[in-house]
């Protein structure tokens, strides 16, 4: 069952009717309220399922490969000099990130549902790869919204996405990156709602999105802490998670949110520095707002219309968090900081260099703040950092942005 | 009596249909939706939606879409939007105009600066299409003390339970979405459309107005047959396209609502 092993209590959340404090909510039109509501009906059941849970693990272990390794990052520690730096390895999921540990469990869903036709939208492509390998499993229709410049920045996860048999749609409308692929994605449901199953890639959305997507990627938490007792014979001081929408990070943080003594940095996209004001960053410099059917902060003008965002990292380019986030901000229970590009693509280099580990240029703005944290801490502190996907995508990107032609 | 109520009966007792054009505010700038106005009601619109540009229309077709982003190219925002009612409201006393959009750009002015500035400039009703009543509480007790009507939507998907707290919180007119679907999809289902509209007579005496798929004459009359009136928002939104590249555009809307007057003469007579 969710959270068996880690009291939460304190943070227990949503309520009933979807919110986090003020956060949360369901905010769609009224075309999609039914299904909304029906799906946090079958969720509210299946949740209680024992078997639910019995199938959903037993996919994570044969098909993801979990448990994901809890890596003592040697000479990423040394190098800091500080605090030792241990790594999630979601990277080394099936289809290379975090993502995954959602789809399965969505697809789950869509199916006890009777729905035939799968959609999804996605930044940097790993949630569309992943929605399109749980659809090509289950033989189900699937439709990808992408906006048209993050098909340009990810070109390898388009082709993958192909490959698994799902339409790659290209968004052009707005400013063309993950959040017009979200509005596009809704207008596709409402047209489609009967037959559809609409997988969120994140802790984002109207309720109970935030809280499936969520209990899906607790399974990170809930394995990191079992695996730091057994490896260091204490819990982490520190967990480290870069925040676009928050899935990765919610699930490394949730299972660990009553073990006080345990301090969380939720590290969101400083892109050109947040005094330029090209970034996506919401936590950090954004306000609460209303967008994609949750309550939540937000990149907002002072008139109400959504800003453009800049990251490097397709993942990450996104104007809005999740509503859980946004709670646990105003709780001050995690600390929300960013990385730059800059600084992030140096960690991109420096995991690279020193462990062998190529990771996602998301996940790279974790390492960034990771090694600023360790170098501030000592040697006796131990750290977790949550590498939530490879960098196999982000090669072109990297190169491009460095000169060098492939 | 709220000025939504006196045209709604007035047009009752008439049999009048009642004709909702909906247009994008500033699209393609805040003079001509004036001019625009003044000439909806000169072609017989009863009440009008002007939409509130918002940068993520996510239940908004493409043609609604693109009003939106010529309206944001020209700087319009909701305060922007308040005053153009303001000016309308200078020359027309009598034509209620409803507000349609988004969450946000009230939620970022707050609800108390939205609800008094919209009274102050003669707003008669508000619409947010994000907004189910499930979350309206504050907004619709400020609304309300206001005197300013707060419509809700009922579509294909609404459950019978559902549309009955809807029905219990809506005021002015009922707006039932004809199909499953974002602005200016097809209409194909007319036998659902009939058999709902009817179950929503069972739960409330509001006007049911239909919108969402409404194109042409055709059209028009079929809804309009089955209802108290239609809504036509993309088939006039897309007729405005046309003068994104007129210099003065405002001088230049000649017969950009024609459509509006072959709707009127189209359901009039209707009973």
């Amino acid at each position: 069952m969710i959270d068996s092993e880690a009291n939460t209590s304190a943070f227990d959340g949503p309520d009933a009717s979807g919110h986090f404090g003020p956060y949360g909510g369901v905010f769609v039109g009224e075309t999609l309220v039914n299904a909304v509501e029906e799906l946090a009906e079958v969720y509210a059941r299946l949740s209680q399922d024992q078997d639910f849970w019995r199938e959903y693990d037993a996919q994570l272990q044969h098909y993801v490969g979990r448990p994901s390794p809890l890596y003592f990052a040697e000479r990423l520690t040394e190098a800091c000099a500080g605090a030792k730096i241990y790594l999630k390895r979601e990277d080394l999921n099936h289809t290379g990130a975090h993502k995954i540990n959602n789809t399965i469990g969505q697809a789950l869903l869509a199916k006890a549902m009777g729905k035939t036709r799968i959609i999804a939208e996605t930044g940097a492509g790993q949630h569309g790869v992943a929605s399109a390998t749980v659809a090509a499993r289950l033989g189900l229709e699937c439709h990808v919204y992408m906006g048209a410049e993050d098909i340009v920045r990810q070109a390898p996860n388009v082709y993958r996405m192909k490959l698994l048999g799902a339409n790659v749609v290209s968004v052009e409308s707005g400013s063309r990156t993950l959040k017009d692929a979200m509005n596009e994605a809704l207008r596709d449901w409402a047209g489609n709602v009967d037959n559809t199953y609409y997988i969120i890639g994140t802790v984002a959305g109207p309720h109970p999105y935030p809280q499936l997507v969520r209990d899906f990627q607790c399974v990170i938490g809930r394995e990191a802490r079992a695996q730091s007792l057994q490896q260091t014979g204490a819990l982490p001081d520190a967990l480290v998670a870069c925040v676009g929408g928050g899935s990765n990070a919610i699930g490394l943080f949730h299972p660990f949110l009553d073990d006080r003594e345990v301090t969380m940095y939720g590290v969101e996209a400083g892109g050109h520095g947040l005094a330029t004001g090209a970034h996506a960053a919401p936590l950090s410099a954004g306000i609460p707002g209303v967008l994609h059917g949750n309550r939540t902060y937000l990149m907002t003008d002072d008139a109400g219309q959504i800003m453009d965002t800049h990251s490097i990292s397709a993942g990450l380019d996104y104007p809005g968090v999740g509503p859980e986030h946004a709670w646990l901000k105003d709780l001050k229970r995690v600390q929300y900081v960013t990385a730059t590009d800059q600084e992030a693509l140096q960690a991109f280099h420096d995991l690279t260099s020193l462990e062998g580990i190529i990771p996602a240029l998301e996940s790279s703005h974790a390492i960034a703040y990771a090694m600023q944290l360790a170098a501030r801490m000592t040697p006796e502190q131990m750290m977790v950092v949550n590498l939530s996907g490879r960098g196999d995508k982000d090669i072109e990107t990297v190169a491009r942005i460095e000169g060098i032609e492939l | 009596m709220r000025r939504i109520q006196v045209t709604t009966a007035r047009a009752s007792e008439s049999s009048r249909k009642l004709l909702i054009p909906y247009l994008v505010a500033g699209d393609p700038d805040l003079d001509t939706t004036l001019a625009l106005m003044h000439d909806l009601v000169i072609r017989g619109a009863d009440i009008i939606e002007l939409g509130v540009p918002f940068s993520d229309p996510s239940a908004d077709g493409p043609v609604i879409q693109r009003g939106v982003e010529r309206a944001l190219a020209s700087a319009t925002s909701l305060v922007k939007v308040l005053q153009l009612v303001n000016r309308f409201r200078q020359q027309d006393a009598l034509t209620p105009v409803v507000l349609m959009g988004y969450l946000n750009p009230v939620e970022i002015m707050g609800y108390g600066a939205f609800v008094e500035a919209a009274a102050e400039a003669g707003v008669d009703g508000v619409l947010v299409v994000d907004m189910p009543p499930a979350e309206a509480g504050e907004l619709s007790a400020l609304l309300q003390e206001a005197d300013i009507d707060l419509i809700f939507l009922v579509a294909p998907t609404t459950s019978p339970a559902r549309a009955k707290v809807i029905t219990a919180q809506t005021s002015g007119y009922l707006y039932y979405v004809s199909l499953k679907g974002v602005t200016g999809a097809a209409l194909t289902d007319h036998d659902s459309v009939r058999a709902n509209i009817e179950s929503l007579r069972a739960l409330t005496d509001l006007p049911i107005v239909i919108g969402f798929g409404i194109k042409d004459a055709e059209s028009a009359r079929a809804m309009a047959a089955l209802s108290d009136g239609v809504i036509i928002g993309s088939a006039l939104v897309e007729q405005i396209a046309k003068l994104t590249d007129i210099a003065d555009s405002a001088a230049h809307i000649d017969g950009t609502a024609e459509i509006i007057s072959v709707v009127r003469d189209s359901i009039d007579g209707i009973n």
